[in-house]
């Protein structure tokens, strides 16, 4: 590792405030680098950036399929059916729901490891189901994702170092060849890992430790976007909270913008400054945090508010408790109209015929119900 | 012959003011070719019937493994009791012959598991699995336990019991799997129910029937059930009572309202400043810094010292009290509270007596 070449130093500085930021003007090194090097102003977290990510009508359905040889198609799974959602840069989307709602297929979709069926992703205003080869290559490197299982998503034969470089492969023109040793030890004292353990395998860590091996793994190609898929759902609570905070340092620091996928409806609040609610393959329901969580108005995201266990026992009691009967239709046969219609309350004739569209009826922010109406359901912590 | 009257329902027992369970002092060690791991390390409790004692701790702190040492369902080797005991109803459970160990197991004590998918068995059918605990226990014909299994099924809410009664496990959903294992646990009316981690794998609005469900159980037989679980939340709205466990011990125990008002262990602070809730969006979380300990290298002293941000090393603790070589006992701190923690009541905010 001696000496870093002088491009390695400015990208290395790009990345770790504490490293000399040597004199070396030679910018134009790494592409993305500039943005990256401009940790993102303070009070960007909630305001107005540009549109990085623009989803709209994303559709993923699977086909089923009947029969070993000559296999016949009898139906599709539509995990994705109708999804719209946008996500400007600095800020943190949520997207919550419950498991099979079709949020971890949105993820692959956004990171092009699946292709859609319907509508479009576009980034920074180009369609990315029409780009190929460079482009591709370019928005993979900008786009990247941190996994749920740290235990399944690295390899185990490959050490930290290697995962870690494992991009530069690929994208070379990021790190120079002579300076990745001492990037990858940047890389990792920055999620906050021993820069000594570069040469041990993944099981030689706990899982908080591989999800920080993950994240460090996604900031080696200077990313704008990371779709971070239930980064912390296989955590402890202890160690949940101190990826939670590297997370949101890493935002501050690089100017990053997140879709955090989770179930998890507190950390969901913790991190995000807008909140999109899933059900059945489409949203139902999108506002900033305290819209969503403090006046919610589609039935499903009230019970869903609901169900979550409160804290604080001061507050026990006081929860308007909705209990929802049954369990969530299949996927492969949703029901007409309303996707929630079989277990909401306020189902109407209207409900089986129109599928409601994502639109605001007064209640202050987008809700895909015919008869969206706020209401408190979680009460408001005085303290 | 253990003269256990399990034949009374648990709620006429109720006032008579015995602990239904006692656990004393246990110590569970696992023998491996990499060494001892020492996951139960002096836990004591005891449950009252219609109480919910919550054992809340991360993943590693020994809370399932004391619940299986109290089922009697630890693989030996490489588990081993080495210290303590259980009593259940007065009669002490580790001396039993296995004979009598296994009658109290159902109509005494029994247990729901996290994980209900393979927990069951693939293949046979639910109601033959809820039905077995009338066949080998009470010795009904397969007819007569197959009409009881329908109406366990009914009893925990499976919409069209006797249409399913026949279904194997995969046709059911997480939640309805999970009843399932509720009715095979509560088919003989047991005196305490142990639901490890019952709605972990669960989604939250099915989370909040399972627990409704549980809830009404116990209104309605008077059990005592213990709720081990790593969720605050699911503490807080369901349970009396909450002991916490890091690194095999208890290190605090109180009433839910006020260890989660204010807590008097540095860990158990540490925990809640840790979660994020869903009724405020709140400020930066305040993690515990490191990581678990690891069960075969516990640290000295308080197993907590190296992460702990109050502790009290060298020339600054108290005589006796110094946290890395002084092993803090579980005491008293204040009326109703025990905490493992030399420094508790200044975690609490009282002045030390």
């Amino acid at each position: 590792m001696s000496q870093p070449s002088e491009h390695g130093a400015t990208a290395a500085s790009s990345l770790s405030k504490s490293s000399p930021s040597k004199s070396s003007p030679s910018t134009e090194a790494a592409p993305g680098a500039p943005t990256l090097a401009k940790p993102a102003p303070s009070g960007l977290r909630g305001s107005l950036g540009e549109p990085l990510l623009e989803i709209r009508g994303l559709q993923k359905h699977f086909p089923l399929t009947q029969g070993i040889v000559f296999k016949r198609t009898i139906g599709h799974v539509r995990a994705v059916d109708g999804v719209d959602l946008t996500l400007r840069r600095g800020e943190t989307v949520g997207l919550v729901g419950e498991s099979g709602c079709g949020k971890s297929t949105v993820s692959k979709l956004i990171v092009a490891l699946e292709r859609p069926t319907g509508g479009s992703i576009l980034y920074k205003g180009k369609d990315v189901a029409r780009m190929g080869g460079r482009a591709l290559k370019e928005y993979r490197r900008e786009v990247q994702i941190i996994f749920q299982d740290p235990y399944a998503s690295l390899n185990p034969r490959m050490t930290v170092g290697d995962i870690v470089a494992e991009g530069w492969a690929v994208h070379d023109d990021v790190a120079p060849k002579k300076g990745r040793l001492k990037r990858t030890q940047e890389l990792l004292d920055r999620v906050g890992l021993n820069p000594d353990y570069v040469n041990r395998y993944p099981h030689q860590f706990s899982g908080g430790q591989r999800q920080r091996i993950g994240i460090a793994r996604a900031l080696a190609l200077q990313p704008e976007v990371i779709v971070c898929d239930e980064p912390v759902s296989a955590l402890d609570v202890s160690v949940q909270a101190q990826v939670v905070n590297l997370l949101e340092d890493l935002q501050d620091e690089f100017g990053l913008s997140y879709l955090f996928i989770a179930h998890d409806l507190s950390v969901v609040r913790h991190i995000s400054d807008r909140v999109a609610v899933m059900y059945l393959g489409s949203i139902v329901e999108e506002g900033t945090d305290a819209e969503v969580y403090g006046s919610p108005s589609h039935p499903y995201t009230q019970a869903l508010l609901s169900s979550v266990p409160l804290h604080e026992p001061h507050l026990r009691g006081q929860k308007d408790r909705i209990l929802l009967q049954g369990d969530v239709p299949s996927p492969a046969d949703p029901p007409s109209g309303c996707r929630f219609r079989t277990r909401c309350w306020k189902a109407q004739d209207i409900c089986a015929q129109e599928p409601p569209a994502l639109v605001d009826r007064g209640q202050g922010h987008p809700s895909a119900c015919h008869f969206a109406e706020a209401r408190t359901v979680v009460p408001v912590d005085a303290e | 012959m253990t003269n256990l009257d399990l034949s009374k329902p648990t709620s006429e027992l109720a006032p008579s003011g015995t602990p239904l369970l006692e656990v004393d002092d246990l110590h569970v060690e696992f023998r491996t070719r990499g060494g001892v791991v020492n996951a139960v390390n002096g836990v004591s409790y005891s449950l009252a019937a219609g109480e919910t004692l919550a054992i809340l701790g991360e993943s590693g702190s020994g809370k399932s493994v004391s619940a299986q040492a109290i089922m009697g369902i630890l693989e030996t080797p490489p588990a081993v009791i080495n210290g303590g005991g259980i009593w259940f109803q007065g009669k002490d459970m580790l001396e039993m012959s296995a004979e009598d160990q296994r009658k109290i197991r159902g109509p005494g004590i029994s247990m729901i598991f996290q994980d209900a998918l393979s927990s069951l068995n693939p293949v046979y059918s639910v109601g033959f699995q809820i039905g077995e605990m009338f066949r080998a226990h009470r010795g009904l014909s397969k007819k007569e336990a197959r009409k009881r299994a329908i109406e366990l099924m009914d009893r925990v809410r499976i919409p069209a019991a006797a249409r399913r009664v026949d279904d194997y496990p995969h046709q059911f959903s997480g939640g309805m799997r999970q009843r399932v294992m509720i009715a095979m646990a509560i088919a003989l009316d047991p005196r305490i129910l142990i639901a490890d981690e019952p709605t972990t794998a669960l989604d939250v609005t099915v989370q909040a029937q399972v627990m409704d469900l549980l809830k009404d159980l116990q209104g309605e037989t008077g059990m005592g059930l213990i709720l081990i679980t790593h969720d605050l939340g699911v503490v807080n709205e369901v349970a009396d009572n909450v002991a916490v466990m890091y690194a095999g011990e208890i290190v605090e125990r109180g009433t839910v309202d006020d260890v989660f008002s204010k807590p008097s262990h540095p860990y158990t602070e540490g925990l809640m400043g840790s979660v994020p809730q869903v009724e405020a969006k709140g400020g930066r979380l305040r993690p515990i810094a490191g990581q678990p300990p690891n069960l075969a290298r516990i640290p000295s002293g308080c197993p907590f010292h190296p992460r702990c941000a109050r502790r009290r090393l060298g020339a600054d603790a108290a005589p006796g009290r110094e946290c890395a070589t002084d092993v803090p006992p579980l005491r008293l701190v204040v009326p109703g509270r025990e905490a493992a923690c030399h420094y508790s009541e200044e975690v609490l905010g009282v002045p030390a007596e």
